[in-house]
């Protein structure tokens, strides 16, 4: 019987706690985009007091990746998935911040009543949303393909992004009673960009474990002879 | 420094003498129980020395002691060494079976000498150990076969079940796995990571990466001082000595 190498336990509980994370992450999101559409006070309350789960996930992996490279000395795959632990925990508490920023700002439209736009906010938040899902189920399969899927949907909502800005300030320049309203949805919607912007990130890793290339700044593009 | 839970060995004030020659000075901690220790430190820091100081096997090469080893809270010196090395067991960086036995006789010989048991009892004693060791499933079916007809790795291995078969507290070895080839070697490390279940561990490498892959705590000699002694995550991340970090990030040694 093949003695299973402690290290491959560290690497998984590694895996684990992350995706775990990613969970949580992911359910802020979701409640947080639910809170700013049904204008849901208690739940975006709930979201904004629950952030510290996420950052003490965050120092917890943080530690762990400093313990497995001081003493694992990891190389080829593994040093891969420790690096792009590092790099996916920092991207997957950013997401967390931006779950408590529409949170945040689901207060505020709640008390100035809003509904400016909601259906293209919620269309975006649909889209980042499964950017999130298949960046995470890329990263827990180790399937670069779904890596390659989010990282095309990013111009979508880069473009979502800018025409909803577009709109507001369209608007909030013909009627200044919707000024307030106006930079609460732009907030939302730059949040919701952020957060597909992170999701992308986290795809690029997936890519970067799996097949060992970089793929941001388009970097493969530069070097065609290499892929 | 870190406080381990339960002390298994005890060094206080140890200065080790061969001739005039002062090979190790007022070298003081405790190793815990149920943990892997490593030794390390560069060549002729008295690592080794140490390490044979503990079931006074220093004494075989004409060394002599001052200061105390407990074990268990006992005096080493108050043990019969006959004891105290059936309670220490040894394992050395040449694996070392004995070249006219066989492997079932390689794993009971400690057994004979001690007068445990008799022929039947050492059936159950050498599967056990040969379990233990993680190499009772590639050789169960040649028990009867020289101990030199395995490779190195196995020979080490079988040297380890040798060791466990007289039942010690504490297995010592001295850069065990150095002689081996690298799958050898993680075959190796990964059996140590499972016997610090049931036993204490002080293992001497030379090997750093080595230290930090399968050890909990660790000592850092030099020229025959205790210059640190701490939890290995702090030892290799953290070190407070500079001379300390000085070494295992390669910059002398």
């Amino acid at each position: 019987m093949t003695m299973q190498r402690h290290f491959e336990q560290e690497l998984e509980s590694l895996k684990t706690t992350l995706i775990k994370m990613g969970s949580i992450a992911e359910e802020a999101l979701q409640a947080s985009l639910r809170a700013l559409l049904e204008g849901d006070r208690k739940l975006a309350e709930h979201i904004i007091a629950s952030d510290d789960r996420i950052n003490t996930l965050e120092i917890e992996i943080d530690n762990a990746i400093v313990d497995l490279l001081a003493l694992q000395q990891p190389v080829a795959i593994d040093l891969r998935l420790i690096l792009a632990a590092q790099k996916i925990n920092n991207d997957l508490e950013r997401i967390g911040d931006h779950a408590v920023n529409i949170a945040e700002s689901a207060l505020q439209m709640r008390d100035l009543r809003c509904t400016m736009l909601l259906p293209d906010i919620s269309a975006m938040g649909a889209i980042a949303q499964t950017m999130f899902r298949e960046a995470l189920d890329g990263f827990i399969h180790n399937d670069p393909k779904l890596g390659n899927t989010v990282l095309v949907a990013d111009d979508k909502i880069d473009a979502m992004n800018r025409a909803v800005i577009q709109e507001i300030v369209g608007r909030m320049k013909s009627d200044q009673k919707t000024i307030d309203c106006g930079l609460e949805m732009i907030r939302v919607s730059r949040n919701l960009e952020r957060v597909a912007d992170l999701a992308t990130n986290i795809a690029e890793e997936v890519i970067f474990i799996a097949q060992a290339r970089v793929v941001k700044h388009h970097a493969d593009d530069q070097n065609p002879e290499e892929t | 420094m870190a406080i381990p839970d339960s002390t298994k060995i005890e060094a206080r004030e140890v200065n080790t003498y061969f001739g005039k020659n002062h090979v190790l000075k007022s070298v003081s901690f405790s190793i815990p129980e149920h943990r892997v220790t490593a030794i390390i430190g560069p060549s002729g820091c008295g690592k080794s020395t140490f390490l044979r100081s503990i079931n006074r096997m220093h004494e075989i090469a004409g060394g002599t002691m001052q200061g105390t080893i407990t074990l268990d809270g006992i005096n080493i010196f108050d043990i019969d060494p006959v004891i105290l090395r059936r309670r220490v067991g040894m394992v050395f960086q040449k694996p070392n079976p004995f070249p006219t036995m066989s492997i079932f006789d390689n794993v009971s010989v400690g057994l004979k000498l001690n007068g445990i048991g008799n022929r039947k009892s050492y059936q159950q004693v050498v599967e056990r150990s040969l379990r233990r060791a993680a190499l009772w499933d590639e050789v169960k079916d040649s028990l009867n076969k020289s101990g030199m007809s395995l490779s190195g790795g196995q020979q080490q291995r079988l040297c380890i079940a040798r060791a466990l078969a007289v039942d010690p507290e504490v297995l010592l070895m001295d850069e065990p796995a150095s002689a081996l080839d690298p799958i050898a070697t993680a075959k190796i490390e990964e059996l140590i990571y499972e016997l610090k279940q049931q036993y204490t561990i002080v293992i001497v490498t030379h090997n750093m990466q080595q230290a930090a892959r399968i050890s909990d705590f660790t000592a850092f000699f030099y020229l025959g001082e205790l210059i640190e002694f701490d939890e290995t995550k702090a030892m290799f991340t953290t070190p407070k000595r500079k001379q300390t970090e000085d070494y295992i990030t390669g910059r002398f040694g």
